[in-house]
């Protein structure tokens, strides 16, 4: 069974752009070895020359006029849902 | 519980008012996070002037809180959308609007639909209809309770791996999954865009099939959604019917096997040939679906950043922005399914699971299409159990994924399958059956439930 350490926990939350506090790191340690031993066991199946399967709509090359549309929303309605803004723009903290 | 039919053509100011001071009766379920009274009283006051006309005027409906509206906020259940109020309307309210229904409020969920019990709402849990020391099913559990307790006669639900036929079952309703590509999506939070669906909890068939027929069709706005097929139909000649026996082990409860059996007994009465069926990757199904689902829940989740709407939390840097405000937004179960799937598509895991998982995925979609060469519908149970305790399940993931286990292989294949009411166990708790069928015979699913539902 796959060993999920807390730097492999700390390691997924930075790419998912999550800060844990220390009881969440335990939680989800267990949580995620669980898990992952849980999906392996698709590993007894042979999958070789077999497609993988990405969409199930039957649809192919869903083509669309190159048109402009705005959906009906203009941009004050749009820049009024944000937290912060200045000069019609987000405004956000430091970057570095 | 109500029918659409008791809406037509009296009073919608009536209609509205009525089905708000039920939905103040009922609060103790907490199926319900918020109410539109003053839109939708002006919307009845439009219908009873004549102004605005339809199929379903003046008939009031809930929809589940992760469907953008007007005339209020759209919560998902998350603190990140606590206080968001969408600038527009998803395609399948601005339809049911067109026709003169009224959404009257927005109904409980698990965050961003995370779950089967209602429980991983950050607003607190739902009530189940029939006892409310019970999970209400999920993540539709509010729009299943709603219709349950006649607030009103049908709501909106999305279902990504069964979140609304279990809730369905689980309450007593009937309950539509549509053909993936049914309805569009637009205006509606992704969650797993491969497998997401916007249906129906009603009543009734005849009433679901009413609405499935208002929603479904083409939309520019989602590239995804179907040239339109769905025309309520009513049932012809003797169908073919395959019970999925890997449904029906000793894992699952007796009484839901019972009901089950009976159902059967039903069709069979009815004049329909049931054999049993092997469907041998049932097993492995929610496998899939638990490295497909959270690698595109990690994908569609980036976008609650904190930057351009919804809840900031406070920060002096950038990066520390984003993980405050993530951290202080997401359920637990958010988390989890976000690492997971950032885990299944880390460099170097991607072919053992994510890659692994979607080739699995076409044997599964190949064995139900060699099923369907023989038989018309396949049933099986909806759920391995009526509605469990609440807080029974709630510390054990893997337990709660379970519940799942009947309902995710119709979504993995884009199938239709709906969830229909088909008896109660020994405390009263009831029980549905699921009805799966071929690719955009959705009609069909409810013209055969509906023979079914008048034999009962």
């Amino acid at each position: 069974m796959t060993q999920i350490s807390r730097d492999d926990v700390q390691h997924l939350a930075q790419l998912s752009s999550l800060q844990l506090t220390d009881d969440e790191v335990s939680a989800l340690q267990i949580d995620l070895e669980n898990i992952v031993g849980y999906i392996q066991q698709l590993d007894e199946l042979d999958t070789t020359g077999v497609e993988p399967t990405y969409q199930v709509t039957d649809l192919q090359n869903v083509w669309r006029e190159d048109v402009v549309d705005n959906y009906g929303i203009d941009k004050a309605a749009l820049l009024a849902l944000a937290p912060a803004t200045e000069a019609e723009q987000i405004k956000v903290p430091k970057v570095l | 519980m109500s029918k659409i039919s008791d809406f037509i053509g009296v009073s919608a100011r009536k209609n509205v008012e009525e089905a708000i001071a039920k939905a103040h009766a009922h609060e103790s379920f907490h199926a319900l996070l918020s109410l539109t009274e003053t839109r939708a009283l002006e919307r009845a006051d439009a219908v009873d002037r004549g102004e605005i006309t339809g199929s379903l005027a003046g008939v009031p409906f809930i929809a589940k809180d992760n469907f953008l509206t007007l005339g209020g906020t759209t919560t998902a259940a998350s603190k990140i959308l606590e206080n968001f109020e969408a600038p527009l309307q998803a395609t399948a309210i601005e339809k049911l609007e067109a026709e003169g229904a009224i959404c009257i409020g927005k109904a409980n969920l698990d965050a961003f639909a995370h779950g089967g019990s209602t429980e991983n709402s950050a607003f607190g849990p739902t009530k189940n209809a029939v006892d409310q020391e019970r999970v209400a099913g999920g993540s539709s559990g509010g729009s299943a309770v709603v219709v349950a307790l006649g607030i009103v006669p049908f709501a909106l639900g999305t279902d990504t791996g069964g979140s609304i036929r279990q809730p369905a079952s689980f309450n007593g309703v009937v309950g539509m999954k549509p053909t993936y590509g049914t309805v569009s999506r637009y205006g509606v939070v992704a969650m797993a865009s491969s497998t997401d669906t916007i249906g129906v909890l009603a009543s009734n068939t005849d009433d679901a099939a009413l609405v499935m027929g208002v929603m479904s069709g083409k939309d520019t706005k989602d590239m995804t959604t179907l040239p339109d097929f769905f025309t309520p139909t009513i049932l012809e000649g003797k169908k073919k019917i395959g019970l999925i026996k890997e449904a029906m082990t000793d894992d699952v409860d007796p009484e839901v096997r019972r009901v089950t059996n009976e159902y059967i007994e039903k069709l069979r009465s009815a004049g329909h040939e049931v054999e049993e069926v092997s469907l041998s990757l049932l097993k492995y199904a929610l496998a899939i679906y638990y490295i497909v689902v959270p690698a595109e829940i990690s994908s569609n989740l980036g976008r609650y950043d904190g930057i351009r709407y919804g809840r900031r939390a406070d920060a002096s840097r950038l990066s520390e922005l984003y993980g405050s405000s993530r951290d202080e937004g997401f359920m637990t179960e958010n988390k989890r399914r976000i690492m997971i799937g950032s885990y299944v598509l880390s460099s170097g895991f991607f072919d053992a699971y994510y890659l692994q998982a979607q080739k699995v995925r076409t044997l599964l979609i190949n064995e139900f299409n060699e099923l369907f060469q023989s038989f018309d519908v396949l049933v099986a149970p909806v759920a391995p159990t009526p509605a469990f305790k609440l807080g029974e399940n709630t510390n054990d993931p893997i337990k709660m994924y379970l519940a799942d286990v009947m309902t995710v292989p119709a979504s993995l294949a884009g199938l239709p399958a709906i969830s229909v009411p088909a008896g109660k166990n020994e405390q009263g708790l009831p029980i549905g059956v699921q009805l799966i069928g071929k690719r955009r015979d959705d009609a069909l699913l409810l013209a055969l439930a509906k023979t079914i539902e008048e034999n009962a």
